[in-house]
């Protein structure tokens, strides 16, 4: 390999001889301190240059752990998603996990009734933050064909709703489409932005 | 037997009770407070060791207001003979969940959802709806929307918006597009 064109060694800028002393000490203890920092050959390939925030968007969006609440067909159709034919672990969405407190985005799917709303949103609040829920078909994101006494007229009257996903139920193909649709709203966020303003990370 | 030696039985041993045949189907009237018996005769003679189903009727407008309806059968399904009681909104039904254990949540469901009492219910709780909740949502003048009600830590219910709805099927309409319009 050539040796790259900026491998000025500290020693080669310190025995200049028309360097102010003074200078001279002050760049040498910069130098000193920037040492472990000097190009290295060896890590060429190794290291990236990127903003935190599109290192944290790309971390998350390519290892999003779903919160399965399946409450009535589109469960099946979720099942369907994850199983070999769709894969949805392709998209990094596989581990299905059924502890709240291991999951980052909770898939509604299906009917809510009003009997099982306060258990979906006692679930998701058991979610740690950053989260994110779809709403998997009609009835999760409008009450759909249910207009009736028994059923919850859309899950966003309890908890906030990132991606809603049309059909009754949805084919997994279309859930994929709302899955990489969230991946593409989560690369946009400004995570680190985020962190900083949030009152309750003030200290 | 079949059902109509079933039903000729029943009528013979309840001089109170009415049969009606409609294609093939058969089905005893009798009063509520002789449901009791006519169920055990049931149960016990006849060997109609199967209920089907227990449900019951809003026939708001008229009196009495409500009808509790039984399905009976025999497990090799030889015999189907249904069993009416009309019920007014102040009288209790008479259990039947130790004749059939089956009634148990039946009944409950019947409570939950039309709000009739069964008399002698080992555990008369809502069996759909939580505990707590106001209304019984089967009544006839229970609006399909829904009522508002609120139990903390429990649940909450709204009014469902209609959007013109609800879109039910007309009878007698020349085509099924005017039958089952998009929107009224």
């Amino acid at each position: 390999m050539a040796t790259p064109a900026h491998s000025t060694t500290p020693a080669d800028l310190t025995n200049s001889a028309d360097i102010d002393p003074t200078v001279q000490d002050s760049t040498q203890s910069a130098m000193k301190a920037l040492a472990h920092a000097a190009y290295d050959s060896k890590v060429e390939g190794n290291v990236i240059f990127t903003r935190v925030d599109a290192a944290i968007n790309w971390m998350r969006k390519n290892s999003l752990w779903p919160m399965p609440m399946g409450l009535a067909c589109c469960a099946i159709e979720l099942m369907a998603t994850a199983s070999s034919r769709f894969d949805i672990s392709r998209f990094g969405a596989e581990v299905m996990r059924f502890s709240p407190r291991q999951s980052d985005v909770m898939i509604v799917a299906g009917t809510v009734t009003y009997k099982m709303a306060l258990a979906v949103k006692r679930v998701w609040d058991q979610m740690p933050d950053p989260k994110w829920c779809i709403a998997m078909g009609a009835c999760a994101s409008s009450g759909g064909m249910y207009r009736s006494y028994a059923v919850l007229q859309g899950i966003d009257q309890l908890l906030p709703v990132d991606v809603y996903i049309s059909g009754c139920p949805p084919r997994p193909e279309a859930l994929i489409e709302g899955l990489m649709k969230l991946q593409r709203k989560i690369d946009g966020e400004e995570s680190v932005r985020e962190l900083k303003t949030d009152p309750s990370l003030a200290n | 037997m079949n059902a109509q030696d079933a039903a000729q039985q029943v009528l013979d041993q309840f001089s109170n009770a009415k049969s009606h045949e409609f294609r093939g189907e058969h089905t005893i009237t009798i009063a509520l407070d002789e449901l009791r018996p006519v169920m055990e005769f049931c149960h016990k003679e006849l060997g109609l060791n199967f209920l089907i189903d227990a449900s019951s009727v809003d026939n708001m407008g008229s009196e009495p207001r409500f009808e509790v309806v039984y399905e009976l059968a025999t497990v090799d399904d030889s015999v189907h003979l249904r069993v009416k009681a009309p019920v007014a909104e102040d009288q209790e039904v008479p259990t039947v969940s130790d004749l059939w254990a089956t009634a148990d949540w039946h009944e409950r469901e019947i409570y939950d959802m039309m709000g009739i009492r069964f008399d002698g219910h080992p555990d008369l709780r809502r069996i759909l709806m939580w505990e707590g909740y106001p209304y019984h949502p089967l009544r006839k003048e229970f609006p399909l929307a829904g009522k508002p009600s609120e139990m903390p830590d429990v649940a909450s219910t709204g009014v469902a918006p209609m959007e013109g709805g609800p879109f039910v099927t007309s009878a007698g309409a020349d085509d099924r597009v005017k039958a089952e319009p998009r929107a009224r």
